[in-house]
């Protein structure tokens, strides 16, 4: 077993969970998005941008580009949400800011899901 | 530079993470703490402001508590996050410095430029491998010459050597070896302006390596080859692509023809003399009795060289095998003892060939006080006692570097000259003496400068047009004319002649010019630039060539062949 493989794999999986976790709900009721769930997934998913660094695979190099979308999705959510709830409580955002800043990080989510899948192929590839 | 980036980016992962995480951490924690603002009432600060707060702080830049003065459990909070990031800056600060004087990561960003300057090329280059006394040599003459060229060299010193040199052009130098396929292809060779590859390091089985490298990464590339040993002389030459210099060999040839053929020795010499150099006077190195000191590979070469004249040697060396049909003294001959048993008195001559340069020295101060009438040839090993060599004033000196890189530029200077060379060698000493006289008139005893067309429509579209259109044949003394006025002459001449694979040498003036011929000039540098625009604009070729005033422009060419046609 390789140290370096679980946590490379746990950093991607994880990126993928925390984001489907904000995702998962009724995209225009802020109740059913946390701000901190967004949060732990930005900082995940940078962390697992930086793990793809240096690999200068073909795969290496969709792994990170896969990472890259994502991250500039939730950042994008991120900052929409910092628009948003600018004067007010984080709590108290409309369902119509809600949304946008859901689907920003949907799509964020099918960026994770890629790299999912690029991970799980790539393992099985693997002979050993 | 994709692969610096990668190798930087890889090299600073840990750090980045690190200050990933303590960001996130110090994030959350100031965000969840309440605070008090100024009219009492409790409050949170927004990730927003903590993100802002963490970056100042972390960073040292620290514009205070902002918006609100803290509460002691935030600063408790604020003082573990400082130590916190503190330290992750300083690893990645520390790690990006690392990084910088890792001597893989320059090594990586110097090869990174060196990929793209070769890239970049876009005329024709040279590849010259070996950057010692002969490769500086060469790399200056080609120069000279107008030529680009891509450097390789194991010694990254040398390679400064090469900054140093003032140079027409930017060299760009590789710190690497030859001998790996990887560093040639590094540095261009297959690349389709790479026009040729010098393997002139002092490591024979390196250039070795070279040509067989080259001979299957790019067939269509010549390989200049310098080799020390008959062996690898041999085993150069099983594939006909090389050009081999063997300069014990080529002196010991030279040494012949100054014997038997003076006159062609002379002329030699002189055209393949550096750049800017004069005519020298005849050496006629006399026949008769011969000593040579020192029996290694220069000395065996030049001894097999003398007695194949059939004249006769006595080697003299310490420890050499004894050769088979000469005489041998053994000794060092810097005393006068050993000179005096190999039979100086007697002798015409003198080669003192060793490996020394004092030693050389010393045998041929010591030769000449025995005999003053003796013909001193002294092998200097090393270019940096020129100045001793040049008080000597032995009537040969050979210059192992210098015979090389005057055969590397005679080969590479003009596609004709090389075949003119072994004409001028195969051709006797009466007629050499002939194109001596013929030639320094041309160029007032000045090495001439040597060029060579082929007549086609791309490469010589004034001549192909006049050749067209004109009833008249032009001759090669046509050639000559000047295009300030087309009845003086300018200063060169033809040397060579080729037409469907017929050589022709010294064409005589009469001769008319067809397509598809190609021609090697000599002569000045001016008489070059004049020749070429006759060659090359329509214009200036229909006034020199056919003697018609210049009509400029495709109109007023049509309307005269239109006056033409009508006044016919």
């Amino acid at each position: 077993m390789n140290l370096e493989k679980v946590i490379f794999g746990f950093f991607i999986l994880l990126a993928a969970t925390l984001n489907f976790g904000f995702v998962y709900g009724d995209i225009g009721n802020p109740d059913h998005h946390h701000f901190w769930e967004l949060f732990a997934a930005i900082v995940v998913n940078l962390i697992a941008t930086v793990l793809k660094f240096g690999d200068r695979t073909h795969i290496g190099a969709v792994h990170l580009a896969s990472s890259l979308v994502a991250l500039l999705q939730l950042g994008s959510a991120g900052i929409v949400w910092f628009f948003a709830a600018r004067g007010s409580s984080i709590d108290a955002l409309s369902s119509y800011a809600t949304a946008s800043i859901v689907s920003l990080a949907a799509g964020a989510l099918l960026a994770n899901f890629v790299s999912l899948a690029i991970m799980i192929v790539d393992t099985t590839l693997q002979r050993r | 530079m994709g692969s610096v980036f990668f190798i930087a980016l890889r090299r600073l992962r840990a750090p980045l993470i690190l200050i990933i995480l303590i960001f996130a951490v110090a994030i959350v924690g100031l965000a969840l703490i309440p605070g008090v603002d100024s009219e009492g009432r409790a409050w949170h600060m927004s990730p927003f402001q903590a993100f802002y707060f963490v970056t100042y702080t972390a960073t040292t830049i620290g514009f205070g508590e902002v918006p609100h003065a803290f509460t002691d459990e935030q600063r408790l909070w604020v003082t573990v996050v400082i130590y916190l990031s503190v330290v992750g800056w300083a690893f990645l600060l520390g790690s990006l410095l690392a990084l910088t004087q890792d001597q893989g990561f320059q090594q990586a960003i110097v090869v990174a430029r060196f990929r793209r300057s070769v890239r970049q090329l876009r005329e024709p280059f040279y590849i010259v491998c070996g950057l010692g006394e002969t490769g500086l040599m060469v790399v200056r003459s080609l120069d000279r010459l107008g030529f680009r060229f891509v450097v390789i060299d194991a010694d990254a010193t040398r390679l400064h050597e090469l900054e140093l040199q003032e140079l027409g052009a930017d060299a760009l130098g590789l710190a690497g070896e030859a001998r790996a396929p990887e560093t040639l292809v590094l540095a261009g060779v297959l690349k389709p302006e790479c026009s040729g590859v010098l393997a002139l390091t002092n490591d024979d089985e390196v250039n070795l390596a070279v040509a067989i490298s080259v001979h299957l990464l790019h067939p269509q590339v010549p390989v200049i080859c310098r080799s020390h040993t008959a062996a690898v002389t041999t085993s150069m030459a099983t594939v006909n692509t090389y050009q081999v210099i063997d300069p014990f060999k080529q002196f010991g040839d030279y040494l012949l023809m100054a014997m038997q053929a003076p006159d062609s020795h002379r002329l030699l010499a002189w055209l393949t003399g550096p750049p800017g150099a004069y005519l020298q006077p005849r050496v006629p190195a006399p026949p008769g009795h011969w000593i040579v000191c020192g029996y290694g590979r220069f000395g065996s070469r030049v001894a097999a060289a003398i007695q194949s004249g059939g004249f006769d040697v006595t080697v003299i060396d310490p420890d050499a095998i004894e050769p088979e049909d000469a005489r041998l003294v053994r000794g060092y001959g810097t005393d006068a003892e050993t000179l005096a048993k190999a039979g100086i008195a007697g002798a015409v001559g003198i080669v003192a060939g060793t490996d020394n340069d004092t030693s050389n020295l010393a045998i041929a101060i010591g030769a000449r006080q025995l005999n003053r009438d003796l013909f001193v040839i002294a092998r200097q090993n090393l270019v940096s006692n020129q100045l001793l060599f040049g008080a000597l004033g032995a009537d040969m000196t050979m210059i192992s570097s210098q015979i090389i890189a005057n055969e590397c530029v005679a080969m590479l200077r003009t596609p004709l000259l090389a075949e003119f060379l072994s004409i001028v060698r195969s051709r006797g000493d009466v007629w050499a003496a002939g194109v001596v006289e013929r030639l320094r008139v041309v160029t007032e005893d000045l090495t001439p400068d040597f060029w060579s067309f082929v007549v086609s429509s791309e490469a010589t579209p004034g001549l192909t047009n006049v050749l067209r259109g004109q009833a008249v044949p032009v001759t090669i003394s046509d050639l000559h004319r000047s295009t300030s006025n087309r009845d003086e002459q300018t200063r060169c001449t033809a040397l060579l002649l080729q037409r469907d694979g017929q050589v022709l040498d010294l064409p005589p003036g009469e001769t008319v010019i067809r397509a598809e011929d190609h021609l090697l000039f000599a002569g000045t540098a001016d008489a070059q630039n004049d020749q070429r625009s006759v060659l090359r604009n329509v214009n200036i070729a229909e006034y020199v060539l056919a003697g018609r005033g210049s009509l400029g422009g495709s109109v007023w060419r049509w309307a005269a062949g239109r006056r033409d046609a009508r006044a016919s």
